[in-house]
């Protein structure tokens, strides 16, 4: 029995094994087309945009870009290192953006004294960006664009 | 016992305040010098051993905490491959204040004779007082040993970023500030800064009022 059930299992995973490799041929990755066994030559790492200049958002919640770099900023228990220039306090010295008041509430929209633990870790939200290609395709558009379109739309309609 | 000591001090004494029976003048001054040369050139030998990195990572108190953070961060891997090893920060490079301060180390060597630090938990736990030396060392030389390789001269604004030559001219340039006021936990992490106060408590009602209260008595 127990020999049957080990030939069973190696049928089962050989032919699980063919049908991978077969599928692999078809499915995109963003692994490229380079088989499982071998090693992919991974692109050059992009620079960190560093430029200072504020991004508008996309929607008024989006949480802001970070305009600059952050490469090996510590946000730990110890120490964060965002908030050595956007910190209420620190603002006078930075003249930095100062962290949004409603980093201040609880979740029952209570104004904490301090930024408030559940919106302590910045890189949650907050990201830095890079010069390159868009790894998938995004055809996302702003609110204005749409309402331009209705505008305009509606306008033809009426006449 | 001291009565005996004295005596044979006054015996050393003795031997070497009269002139050499055997040994010419010109003897005794090369063996002078030659033996200055050893002990000096020894001494200065041994003195540099310790100021090597290899000599700092001997010890798993450095190589295991300090020195893996350090790895990570621009001072030890970069584009260019230039990199600042443990004394080229923490011991000052001028003669005199590297002996005072090879002196001041012998804290250290107690240190780890007792085992300070010997466990990642002690470590931790002595996290802030190690760095606020450091901090305090380097407020106090004027950042001296960033300087001896970040020299103000040579720093050009027109490569740095807007935000960098902003904040130098004002803090840098001005001399208000030092370089380890802005640039700490930048080649180590940091201890805990207790930052924004990031668990500060929240006063009750009853706490403000004695605040308030607090503020009418002192008028």
């Amino acid at each position: 029995m127990k020999s049957f059930l080990l030939a069973a299992f190696a049928v089962v995973s050989l032919t699980a094994g063919v049908t991978s490799t077969g599928a692999q041929e078809f499915v995109a990755t963003l692994r490229g087309d380079v088989h499982l066994a071998d090693d992919t030559v991974p692109p050059a790492i992009p620079a960190e945009v560093n430029s200072d200049i504020r991004q508008i958002r996309n929607y008024p919640e989006q949480p802001p870009l970070i305009p600059h770099k952050i490469e090996g900023y510590q946000i730990d228990s110890n120490a964060n290192k965002c908030l050595t220039c956007h910190s209420r306090t620190a603002v006078g010295d930075s003249q930095a953006p100062m962290v949004s008041v409603t980093h201040f509430m609880n979740r029952d929209n209570q104004v904490l004294t301090s930024v408030s633990p559940r919106r302590y870790f910045c890189t949650q939200c907050h990201v830095s960006q890079n010069e390159a290609k868009l790894l998938v395709e995004n055809d996302f558009v702003d609110v204005d664009s749409v309402l331009d379109y209705v505008t305009k739309n509606s306008g033809e309609a009426k006449e | 016992m001291i009565g005996r000591l004295w005596n044979w001090t006054k015996g050393l004494w003795r031997t070497v305040s009269r002139p050499s029976i055997h040994y010419s003048l010109g003897f005794l001054c090369a063996a002078g010098f030659i033996m200055g040369v050893i002990f000096w050139g020894g001494f200065n030998t041994a003195l540099e051993i310790t100021n090597t990195e290899k000599f700092c990572t001997g010890c798993h108190e450095m190589r295991d905490n300090v020195f893996v953070e350090l790895k990570t961060t621009i001072h030890y891997s970069n584009r260019s491959g230039v990199r600042a090893t443990c004394p080229d920060c923490h011991v000052p490079h001028e003669w005199t204040p590297k002996i005072a301060r090879k002196m001041q180390a012998s804290k250290e060597v107690w240190g780890k004779i007792f085992g300070t630090i010997n466990t990642r938990e002690k470590f931790l736990e002595h996290r802030l007082t190690l760095a606020q030396h450091e901090w305090a060392r380097l407020e106090a030389n004027d950042s001296l040993e960033c300087r001896n390789c970040h020299s103000e001269e040579s720093m050009d604004f027109t490569r740095q970023s807007q935000r960098a030559v902003d904040a130098h001219e004002r803090f840098l340039v001005t001399g208000e500030k030092t370089c380890i006021d802005c640039h700490k936990g930048i080649a180590h992490q940091l201890p805990d800064m207790s930052q924004a106060g990031m668990m500060k408590p929240q006063p009750s009602e009853q706490q403000v009022a004695m605040y308030l209260e607090s503020l009418t008595e002192a008028n």
